[in-house]
């Protein structure tokens, strides 16, 4: 799970000098922490993961299990009372724990990008939404001569099934689902090694959801980027990711090829979260009363398993780790 | 629990004291309902259909859960504001055994407002955060006939609490912010359980919760029904839960209703193209059962068979 060791200095080398296999994004013990009145809080706990080349790794929780401090930790968007504690996050060896500003500069977008929860706030209600893509161009490419740029947005647009008309809307005539696709648009426009995707469809209806989540993997597919995919359902996670991390109380109790963690739960909270979607086949009252029962049996186990502290991942199947005695 | 042990709740006496209308009508009807609504004057006022010749009969007895599903948009959460009378009708009628909800909300409306509650998305939004939880419970004490003292108030809430697995003791001195999304939402459902209702209304009681509390919200709606004889309009987007829970299911897409019927034999054999839209469109939490094909052929398909502009 190690990736090879890098200098700085090679760092920025293209990515056909590396190995298929290396790892694009490294996190090895990564602990981040909130300053509180009762002292400083754990939100991530010696986290470590790695996402490959070209996968989608999913990486899910409940409310305050850390998944989106982990997305923050990685994108360098902890802030005060926030901080990372330690360990180390690489970006194709890039080290990114402790950049400036500065150097995050070239980095952000181009290298890693982000597609924010609920679209509606990440995007700038009083710019058009061509404008906001042609600023994150321009900031990584320079200056762009004006048909070239708009060219390269509506062909952006176009990608995200978005007509031309989008490029001089402004966010607030735009749909939910619209409004994520200006996003994803974003994301990909300097087509990074690496996306995240917090949430990405958690506000939109289950027709539209599907539609956006299909106009990701594509994109992602045509540039060839990995994903992480942070979020709480599970089963949109099913249909998207390659491997999946469960997160439980700021560790990663579980991770492991999808179709494993779907079908073999080995941690009592994967179990939950796995069976926690309500089936539209088959099962009815009684089949409801066991799940509540059997939700509450195992939320109770991984308490438990808690109690004495979480133990670190030990292997129990092919590529699938738990955190188990 | 099985589907025949429903019994209705006997203590009804104090609602039903002040509560209103005639014993033989339905529970909740809406007849023909439409609602418009109007932006602008003059000759730029436009006019949004939200619901169009709505009609629904809830019997109440035996109580029964009705699911109302569809999109964002479709009219569901309009619906539910009529009930409640937060909205009147452009057309048609809501009414509450048997007289106009518009007519229940006032004074004469004691018996309206404890018999029909509400359970909303976000628990947060129903608490005032600067007040101890146990304060919901003062307030519903001390506006409804319900306890013959301080010590009876103080054995119904704890009753109340204990039907939906929370400790009096944790739960009445905290702060709504100390408490988790399903523990705040339990205690929507146990202030429910004080009042007795006959009706509630549900409006995505669910989606906002974490998954390890999810199915036990939901059992304890199966459970208000079957042991206290609440019915539910349940308001959803998901069909997997109204599958779970409902015994009627309305498919609304765009104020109007194009299913409806035994929620299995909806969801198992979808007639309308709608349906099967929304159908194929659920994540299915299994990587061996991913989605087939790609929605935007299905949607051009539906706009197709509808003849509506894509």
């Amino acid at each position: 799970m190690q990736a090879d060791e890098r200098t700085g200095a090679d760092a920025e080398g293209s990515a056909a000098d590396r190995l298929p296999d290396d790892p694009v994004l490294s996190v090895e013990n990564l602990v981040v922490s909130y300053a509180s009145a009762a002292g400083r809080r754990r939100a991530v706990d010696d986290l470590t993961f790695e996402v490959r080349r070209a996968e989608t790794y999913g990486l899910v929780g409940e409310s305050g299990s850390g998944k989106s401090s982990t997305a923050f930790a990685i994108l360098g968007l902890i802030k005060p009372p926030g901080q990372i504690e330690g360990g180390r996050i690489r970006l194709e060896g890039t080290d990114l724990v402790g950049l400036t500003r500065e150097a995050w500069r070239p980095i952000r977008w181009r290298r890693i990008s982000l597609v924010p929860q609920g679209a509606m706030n990440a995007l700038n209600p009083v710019m058009r939404v061509g404008e906001q893509i042609g600023d994150a161009i321009e900031a990584h490419d320079g200056r762009q001569d004006a048909a070239g740029l708009r060219e390269r947005i509506v062909a952006l647009l176009e990608s995200v099934g978005l007509t031309e008309r989008v490029v001089r809307a402004y966010p607030h005539e735009l749909s939910g689902g619209m409004k994520q696709r200006a996003c994803i648009a974003m994301a990909i426009a300097l087509e990074p090694a690496l996306i995240i995707a917090d949430e990405p469809t958690s506000a939109l209806d289950v027709v539209v959801q599907r539609a956006v989540a299909e106009t990701l993997m594509e994109v992602k597919q045509r540039i060839g980027a990995s994903v992480i995919l942070i979020g709480h359902d599970l089963g949109l996670q099913a249909q998207m990711v390659d491997r999946l991390g469960v997160m439980y109380r700021g560790r990663l109790v579980e991770t492991g090829p999808s179709r494993e963690l779907f079908h073999h739960p080995q941690h009592p909270y994967t179990e939950l979260l796995v069976h926690s979607v309500p089936s539209i086949r088959g099962g009815g009252d009684d089949t409801l009363t066991g799940a509540a029962r059997r939700a509450r049996e195992l939320a109770a186990a991984a308490d438990e398993l808690a109690k004495t502290g979480i133990p670190t991942l030990r292997l129990v199947g092919p590529d699938h780790w738990a955190a188990l005695p | 629990m099985s589907t025949d042990g429903r019994t209705p709740a006997d203590a009804r006496t104090p609602a039903d004291a002040n509560g209103a209308g005639n014993p033989d009508a339905p529970l909740l009807e809406l007849r023909h309902v439409g609602k418009a609504f109007r932006s602008g004057r003059g000759r730029k006022a436009t006019s949004l259909v939200a619901l169009e010749d709505f009609s629904l009969t809830l019997d109440g007895s035996p109580p029964r859960i009705v699911a109302l599903a569809g999109e964002s948009g479709s009219g569901k959460t309009t619906v539910a504001n009529l009930v409640l009378g937060f909205l009147t009708p452009t057309h048609g009628e809501v009414l509450y055994r048997g007289r106009p909800v518009a007519q229940l909300r006032g004074r004469s409306g004691t018996g309206f407002r404890q018999e029909v509650q509400a359970i909303t998305q976000d628990p947060y939004s129903a608490f005032n955060p600067f007040y101890r939880v146990g304060r919901v419970f003062d307030t519903v004490i001390r506006n409804f006939p319900l306890a013959s003292g301080p010590e009876d108030a103080r054995a119904k809430v704890a009753q109340a609490l204990d039907f939906v697995g929370l400790s009096p003791e944790r739960m009445l001195d905290a702060y709504p912010h100390q408490l988790s999304g399903g523990e705040r939402q339990r205690v929507m459902v146990a202030r429910a359980f004080l009042l007795r209702p006959r009706l509630i209304i549900a409006d995505e009681p669910v989606s906002m919760v974490d998954a390890s509390i999810r199915a036990t919200i939901l059992e304890l709606m199966l459970r208000l029904r079957n042991e206290l004889g609440v019915s539910f309009l349940y308001i959803t987007h998901d069909l997997s839960t109204a599958y779970r829970i409902a015994d009627e299911l309305i498919i609304l897409r765009r104020g109007q209703v194009v299913e409806a019927g035994d929620p299995r034999t909806v969801i198992e054999h979808p007639q309308h193209p709608y349906t099967r839209l929304l159908m194929s469109s659920i994540p299915i939490p299994d990587p061996d059962h991913r989605w087939q094909g790609r929605i935007a052929e299905l949607q051009a398909e539906l706009n197709e068979d509808l003849e509506v502009p894509a």
